[in-house]
Formats: structure tokens, C-alpha cells, sequence
């Protein structure tokens, strides 16, 4: 399912503030943004911490094991650019934060609330790379 | 509080799948429709407000209507959610003295000319800057095959259906009662056409599990306006001045249009409550005094929601309350008798105050009997109106 030969995703887009998330992503890392003066952990990215209003900020290595909190699967009209219709999910993270993303190896048959999954990296047709998840093996990773 | 707002005219184009002219004649055709209704000469408009994302301007609309001096613009974010927001910028132009006469509008060629409902791939290469009109679709759901508001919408309410145990079954009754106004409405598209719990569950998935192709507003062609002025003014005009009681925007932190995805608590619209707390505390009623709620339905799951958010039954209940002809006229709390934008036409919102105007004159359709406030919502704005 995750291993087209030649990728078809779109590709992200990057904007000012979030192009961070998907560099890192691309290079095979899951970051977040850290406020560096309070901590706080803040998806989606934002130039200005809400908290403390610090304009200080910093990437952070995000655990990449969360549970799905929500899925849907889009049937019409089909996405363009996947070749099956993908499970879309908001993912809620261990850092307390959420993010859509799609769940992977899971039938859709198979598929609810509340299972833990785990981050993996699928590509995109422009040479770049998006978060997805899959079920968590259990224990510890890598 | 002495000074009030009122709803002096409606106006509107017919709806459609194919309007065949410009978004900009729609827009001037239901304004001077909202005009004459009121009784005010087109050149002594003074105020007009729209969304952001309208694609008529200002310029061009005074240019058709021959308006003297506009003295007050304004545009609302957030598309149809905002929608009545419109309505609530209109009182408080004309609350503080900004202007007397507003002109609202709204009109698109948005089943023709564009599909809201169509897949859209996102821009490629690059830095992009997006404003993104208070969403952030374009950015954290297209690469995922996210790709529509149908989709944006339903992966926030597969929580709360999961929640409360709602089923896409349990959303027909929603589908199925509009389509009932609908289908005695001669302005509704799906005019003469009801529905069974039977067609919803046999139409297609757009959105599995959450949305069915009947639980999907339609994409119109069409222009809806309204004018506002001084509930004094509006006494010596030619229609009964429909007062607006109170109006109000809702935009908590971290909630966002449609891809809602990042507020604390998935099984609610935190928007709507914010609303429902600012109308009822600024008009010191209650849902118990409302004959009539007109909510913003771009898909069915919303009208569940909001009927929570406003107090009209407790929370994770919305399920039963729409069974049982409790949401027809004639029940507990008629809603969207117009046949909402599910059943009558998709202008972004607009058509759903139109339809709590007539209902306050006693000139629906499908009339309510003993009309005196209606709540109209669209999620992120609501406004009372009253007739009395
Ligand atoms: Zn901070």
C-alpha cells in the first residue's frame, strides 16, 4: 500500500512558518514546534508562541506514537493522487498534540477509534515526503 | 438597551445549476430584488458588506445599482460559516452611526463556474504564503487525500459519531425533513422531490463513514441580499421591520473553519457555544423562546451540533431529538423549513436568513404558526430575530 514505485502524492505545501515540518519530514524526521522561553509544543506551527508570546522557537523530535482520534476514508469524488482511497486520520500525538495524517496496513474493514500507531514516511511525486501511520508493534522502537 | 437593527428587505435570484450570467448581475439582481421589497431607492445605499471570498466588489455593485456615496464597507472571514456574521456587522454599522442603509450580499456562480465540492490539488514547489481564509485544509490535509469540504468536515465528526454511538442512518432524519420543506418550497431546487430513509441509505458514500451524498449540500448558482437599517427607519418602510434581538461571532481559540481539528474537545463546536452564550446573554432568551432555528446544513452532521451548542437538547442527544418529526413543522422545533442549503439551494448561508425573514412575516411556504423570534446559526455567527 505505502510502497508506490512511482510516488503520485501530492506534495506539501510549504509555507513560512510550517516548512520546517516538511523538511524535517523529507530527511525522514517528525519535528514539532518548541517555544523556547515556555516549552510549549504548538502543531500547527505559528510564528508568535500563543502562551507566552515569545518569538523564540525551536524544533523539537516528536515521539512519532500516538492513537487515531478520528478516520474517514474519501470515496467521491476520489483524491487526486492516491491510487486507492487512503484512511485519513487525526492523529493524536504523545506530545498532546494532534495532526492529520493517514493510517497505513490497516483494512478499512479494520479500522476504529483509538488504536496506537506509530510514525512512518511515504513519498511525494515532487521528491518530497509526508508523515503517515501505521499499528504500533508495542514496546520500544528504534 | 433602546437601539436596535432591523431587517427592512430580502432579496434574490432564482437557484441554480447554471445561472448564465455573471456573478456580478446576480449580485446587483437580488440586491435591487432586497431594495424594492424594502421600499428604499438603490441610491441612498450606504453600507455594503459581503465575505471575503465574494468575488463581486463594491465598485462594480454601486457602479449596477447607482449608489449616491457608499460610506461604509466591510467584508466577514470564513465563508458560510461566518455567514450571518453579515447580518451581525450590519447592526453594528448601523448601532454605531456608521452608516444607515446596509446593503448585504452574497452571490456566486458556485455550481458553474467553480466546484466547492471537486478535489483541488494543492499548489506545487516552493514557499507558498497562504491565507487560507481561517483554514488550514490547503496545508495539513491535501496531501492526504483530504481534498474537499466534505471530507475537512467529516474527519472531525467521525470522533463525535464515535462518541454518542450516531450512526450515518441516524443523520437521514436530518436529510429526509428537509427534503419534506424542500419539497413544498417553490424556491427550492429540489422542489416536488422528498426523500426516504431508504433513498439516504442507498446513495452513494462520499465520505465513509460519516457522509452519504444526501448528507451533502448542493453546489448553486445564485444571489441572495439583505438590507439592514435602523429598526426606526424600518417602521416607515413599505415591509414590517424584522428587529434583530441580538447578533454574535464566535472564533475560541484554536478552533478553525471546517478543518476543526485543534480545540480541546472534538465532540463539540466550540464556535457555536460561543455563540449561543453571547446571543442568549444579550438577548435574555432562551432556546424555549425560539419557534424556529435556521442551521447553517452543508452537510448534515452541523445541524446535529449546533442543536447541542444552542441549548436545544443536552449534549450527544441531537440523534433522538431529530426523529420523529421533531425537527418538521409542526414539531417540537421546525428547522430549516426552507428546505436549508441541503434542500433548497447552497448560497453560502444567505438563504437560511432569508427563509427566518418570511417566516417572522408569515410569508413562508411552509409556515410556522405563532412566529415571534427565530435563531439563525451558521457555527461561527448567529443572530434573534423577532417580529415583534
Ligand atoms: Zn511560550
Amino acid at each position: 500500500m505505502s510502497n508506490e514505485t512511482t510516488p503520485i502524492r501530492p506534495d506539501p505545501v510549504f509555507t513560512p512558518d510550517a516548512a520546517f515540518f516538511w523538511e524535517g519530514v523529507t530527511r525522514g524526521e517528525l519535528l514539532g514546534q518548541r517555544c523556547s522561553d515556555c516549552m510549549k509544543i504548538t502543531h500547527p506551527p505559528r510564528p508568535m508562541c500563543p502562551v507566552c508570546h515569545s518569538i523564540k522557537r525551536e524544533t523539537v523530535k516528536l515521539s512519532g506514537r500516538g492513537i487515531v482520534t478520528s478516520w474517514v476514508i474519501p470515496r467521491h469524488p476520489a483524491p487526486i493522487g492516491f491510487a486507492e482511497a487512503p484512511i485519513v486520520a487525526l492523529i493524536e500525538l504523545e506530545e498532546g498534540i494532534r495532526m492529520v495524517s493517514n493510517v497505513i496496513d490497516v483494512a478499512p474493514d479494520a479500522m476504529k477509534n483509538g488504536i496506537a500507531v506509530e510514525v512512518r514516511y511515504a513519498p511525494t511525486k515532487g521528491g518530497k515526503a509526508v508523515p503517515v501511520f501505521a499499528p504500533a508493534k508495542g514496546g520500544a522502537r528504534e | 438597551m433602546s437601539k436596535f437593527a432591523a431587517i427592512a428587505g430580502i432579496g434574490q435570484t432564482e437557484f441554480s445549476k447554471a445561472s448564465g450570467r455573471s456573478e456580478l448581475q446576480l449580485a446587483a439582481e437580488a440586491s435591487k430584488a432586497a431594495l424594492d421589497d424594502a421600499g428604499i431607492d438603490p441610491a441612498d445605499v450606504d453600507g455594503m458588506i459581503t465575505f471575503t471570498i465574494d468575488n463581486s466588489d463594491e465598485i462594480g455593485l454601486t457602479r449596477c445599482l447607482g449608489v449616491k456615496d457608499l460610506g461604509y464597507t466591510a467584508r466577514i472571514p470564513g465563508g458560510g460559516a461566518a455567514s450571518v456574521a453579515t447580518i451581525h456587522q450590519a447592526a453594528a454599522a448601523i448601532n454605531s452611526g456608521a452608516c444607515e442603509v446596509v446593503l448585504v450580499w452574497r452571490a456566486m456562480n458556485e455550481r458553474s463556474q467553480y466546484r466547492f465540492g471537486q478535489p483541488m490539488a494543492p499548489p506545487s514547489g516552493g514557499v507558498v504564503n497562504i491565507a487560507g481564509n481561517g483554514t488550514g485544509s490547503l496545508l495539513w490535509c491535501m496531501p492526504f487525500g483530504a481534498q474537499t469540504p466534505a471530507s475537512w468536515g467529516a474527519l472531525a465528526t467521525q470522533h463525535y459519531m464515535n462518541t454518542y454511538g450516531v450512526t450515518n442512518g441516524d443523520l437521514g432524519y436530518v436529510s429526509v425533513a428537509q427534503r419534506k420543506h424542500a419539497a413544498t418550497n417553490p424556491l427550492a431546487w429540489f422542489y416536488g422531490k422528498p426523500i426516504t430513509l431508504e433513498d439516504h441509505q442507498a446513495s452513494k458514500w462520499i465520505i465513509e463513514p460519516v457522509l452519504r451524498l444526501l448528507d451533502c449540500c448542493q453546489e448553486s448558482d445564485g444571489g441572495v441580499a439583505i438590507v439592514v437599517t435602523s429598526l426606526e427607519r424600518a417602521k416607515d418602510l413599505k415591509r414590517k421591520p424584522i428587529r434583530i434581538v441580538s447578533s454574535a461571532q464566535s472564533i475560541p481559540a484554536e478552533v478553525e473553519v471546517i478543518s476543526n481539528y485543534y480545540h480541546a474537545d472534538l465532540n463539540v463546536m466550540p464556535e457555536a457555544q460561543g455563540v449561543a452564550k453571547r446571543l442568549y446573554q444579550r438577548s435574555g432568551l432562551t432556546p424555549k423562546d425560539m419557534q424556529l432555528a435556521m442551521i447553517y446544513d452543508a452537510f448534515t452532521p452541523q445541524v446535529l451540533y449546533q442543536l447541542e451548542a444552542f441549548g436545544f437538547c443536552d449534549q450527544g442527544e441531537a440523534k433522538d431529538f431529530i426523529k420523529g418529526g421533531n425537527i418538521e413543522v409542526g414539531g417540537g422545533l421546525p428547522v430549516n423549513t426552507n428546505g436549508g442549503l441541503i434542500g433548497e439551494a447552497y448560497i453560502h448561508g444567505m438563504n437560511n436568513i432569508t427563509e427566518a425573514v418570511r417566516q417572522l412575516r408569515g410569508t413562508a411556504s411552509n409556515q410556522v404558526a405563532k412566529m415571534t423570534n427565530a435563531l439563525v446559526s451558521c457555527g461561527m455567527a448567529g443572530a434573534i430575530l423577532s417580529n415583534s
